[in-house]
């Protein structure tokens, strides 16, 4: 009880030590609540300034499904022999859109918050994470749209859109663990936003989104199709084309030839978001000296 | 019981460093790093911090100081768990608030409302506190009608209520506060200091980086001073802000002296060279030479000059003038009741002039001369040296003036009947 001496013996006594920024924090609830606060306010933000809003929020995909749709669908007639090919597009367009928005969004993230990084410690992946929270917003708006048009097109709720949730959780870690790793990254090397935009541009044609993967089997071959359904975000798109749109579309199980092929997409999507959870909390103390 | 826990240490800090690599070459692309993927890039080592090693007792009022580049904020972002310390450890008993600036993290295009609550997310708040907390936060605040407005319309006055509201209504038990008096005006800074009364009161720990010395007089129990990463002051306010003037400026006249010859680089020489001011310096009462003056003391001025020729009645006077070149002490023989009579040449002679210091804080030129009373310039010497004064009452005046003064009542009826007519 000599509490007036220095010393180690203090030290042990009193609070907590002081080490530093980390990733997470150290209560989940607190971290969750505070990258949903950042992103709810970013899409009030977006969404309540200007009446038009929601409405180019939407107009963005689909603008870009009309056009897609007019030269792919009505000049090339790609996709003729699909069922409903108009909504398997729009629904590859608008997963794309959910991609690319969180990844362009959490690439610079870090920087734009450099204010918040620099003057108060908090857990600093709550930042990516509410760029994709914010992108996933927008996901379901954007969803909308597409079973307004797939049950214009006459689709039928069944039994397989269990599988809806299951696939877009996997699509989510995938993008969440590509933002921390792209937002890291970005710390300390400034040239992987370029890098980034063109190998999304290249995602964009290597994924079955503007065709249809049966063009691919058809035209490549079998192995070609499989090598494309490596890629996690392919492989989401044409299990949502297989399980929500129309079982005509080949699931990624059955072009794999089992369902154990599955774990091909899967494993790379755990396999990136631990290599990007791990490198972002590596990186965690030095974001602030370095940005 | 109560009397331990009050003085049981609420922060501990020993032995932290922390170094910044800084790269001489900056390899900022993965194109450079896969170009050359084993060149290390050469880096500068920056240490901010050696071994800093301090405790701040439970409801203190902590002062940290130092110059510019001396570490202070590394130290408060270290303590804040902004930067990683590199060795050493920190400790602190309870929930921590900092504020480094006021109103960090706004967004003017949200309402207070919206603020306020990404604020209290930021500080790892939960739900419900942050609900609470809002109600305290707008009730400080005065702004009950404004909390959907956003702070793009909020006026300067508004926006720095809620900042500061937004710091207060804190339920933390040390707060860390940055420079947050170097900005704002006068009306400003003494909301600020109203605050800080209001916080000591509440016996909240707190530490505090500043440049004002006149705020950690006021305010803090303790403090400790860095230089160059290095703590060389702690304990009393008094005697830190004393050697932090010190530092300041005697250092700035080191750097003169090692930029020039004689220590004259910014000083300038006129006069015909019949006269020489060989040296200056002030001595305290107690006889020592002393570059530093305590405000309120006597001291004494003295000049050492050798006439190079016979010279009749030379005036010998210094002007001291303050760091914005405002001259507030002239003393002159001429203003004595006799002349100084005449010298031979190769003579030398001093001349002092005692003062009882009124001058306020500050660094001050020294300018002497020898002229004759037509006013031919003998020897001028502009900005000779300089001398820093102390002050321990923060008057806030360049000068105090000796005064007295009285309160009359119970006057004659006659007396106040005449005053109120």
């Amino acid at each position: 009880m000599t509490s007036t001496e220095a010393g180690p013996t203090i030290e042990s006594q009193i609070g907590r030590a002081v080490t530093g920024p980390t990733a997470l924090g150290v209560d989940p609830k607190r971290f969750w609540h505070l990258a949903w606060t950042l992103a709810t306010t970013e899409f009030k933000l977006r969404f309540f300034g200007s009446v038009l809003g929601y409405f180019w929020q939407l107009m963005r995909p689909l603008l870009l499904f009309a056009i897609v749709y007019a030269v792919f669908v009505g000049i090339l007639n790609t996709g003729a022999d699909q069922p409903m090919f108009g909504v398997a597009l729009l629904l590859g367009i608008v997963v794309f859109q959910f991609f690319a928005d969180s990844t362009g969004a959490s690439i610079r993230s870090l920087i734009q918050r450099e204010n918040l990084v620099r003057k108060i410690d908090f857990p600093r992946a709550a930042i990516p994470v509410s760029c994709v929270l914010q992108a996933t917003f927008n996901f379901g708006l954007n969803l909308i749209p597409v079973f307004i048009f797939l049950f214009a097109a006459g689709g039928r709720f069944y039994w397989r859109w269990f599988e809806l949730p299951l696939i877009l959780a996997m699509l989510i870690v995938f993008v969440t663990g590509l933002s921390l790793l792209l937002s890291a990254l970005f710390v300390s090397f400034r040239d992987v936003e370029p890098i980034w935009e063109v190998v999304s541009q290249a995602l964009f044609y290597g994924t079955p989104i503007l065709y249809p993967l049966s063009l691919v089997i058809d035209k490549v071959g079998l192995s070609a199709a499989q090598i494309m359904l490596a890629n996690p975000l392919a492989a989401a798109i044409q299990q949502l084309r297989h399980a929500v749109v129309d079982p005509a579309y080949q699931s990624p199980g059955q072009i794999f030839g089992s369902t154990a092929g599955v774990l091909i997409p899967v494993g790379i999507t755990v396999l990136i978001f631990v290599v990007g959870a791990l490198y972002f909390r590596r990186m965690t103390p030095q974001i602030a000296e370095r940005l | 019981m109560p009397e331990q826990t009050s003085s049981a240490p609420a922060v501990v800090v020993s032995d932290v460093s922390k170094t910044f690599l800084v790269p001489k070459e900056q390899v900022h692309t993965l194109k450079e790093r896969a170009l050359h993927p084993w060149r290390r890039s050469a880096n500068h080592e920056f240490q901010a911090l050696k071994n800093v090693s301090f405790e701040v007792n439970s409801g203190g009022f902590f002062g940290i100081v130092g110059r510019n580049g001396s570490g202070k904020s590394t130290l408060l972002k270290c303590l804040a768990g902004i930067y990683a310390a590199d060795s050493g450890s920190i400790t602190i008993d309870g929930r921590v608030s900092t504020f480094i600036e006021l109103g960090v993290g706004f967004n003017p295009d949200l309402a207070a409302r919206d603020n306020v609550a990404i604020n209290a997310a930021m500080l790892g708040l939960s739900k419900r506190e942050a609900r609470r907390r809002f109600d305290a936060v707008i009730d400080f605040a005065e702004l009950q009608d404004f909390t959907e407005l956003k702070l793009k319309n909020y006026s300067s006055g508004m926006l720095v209520r809620l900042a500061f509201a937004v710091m207060i209504e804190v339920d933390a038990d040390v707060l860390l506060i940055d420079e947050v008096l170097a900005v704002g005006d006068a009306a400003f800074k003494q909301k600020c200091f109203d605050e800080f009364e209001r916080i000591r009161a509440s016996k909240r720990t707190v530490l505090l980086v500043t440049h004002d010395m006149g705020a950690v007089q006021r305010f803090c129990d303790k403090a400790i001073l860095l230089e160059h990463g290095q703590l060389v002051a702690s304990g009393d306010p008094q005697l830190v802000g004393d050697s932090y003037l010190d530092l300041n400026f005697s250092d700035s006249a080191r750097a003169r002296v090692a930029s020039g010859a004689g220590g004259t680089a910014s000083s300038e020489s006129f006069g015909d060279g019949r006269a020489v001011i060989e040296a200056i310096w002030f001595e305290l009462q107690s006889g020592e030479t002393a570059t530093t003056l305590p405000n309120g003391s006597r001291a004494t001025f003295t000049m050492q000059v050798r006439f190079t020729d016979r010279v009749q009645n030379p005036v010998f006077s210094v002007t001291l003038r303050n760091s914005s070149g405002i001259p507030l002490l002239s003393a002159s023989s001429a203003w004595g009741t006799e002349r100084s009579g005449s010298f031979r040449r190769d003579q030398t002679v001093l001349w002092k002039a005692s003062f009882d210091n009124p001058l306020g804080p500050d660094r001050y030129t020294v300018s002497p001369s020898v002229t004759l009373e037509g006013g031919a310039v003998l020897a001028l010497t502009e900005k000779m040296s300089t001398v820093v004064v102390t002050r321990s009452e923060p008057t806030g005046t360049l000068v105090d003036i000796p005064f007295e003064q009285e309160l009359q009542r119970d006057l004659p009826l006659s007396l106040e009947q005449e005053l109120q007519a």
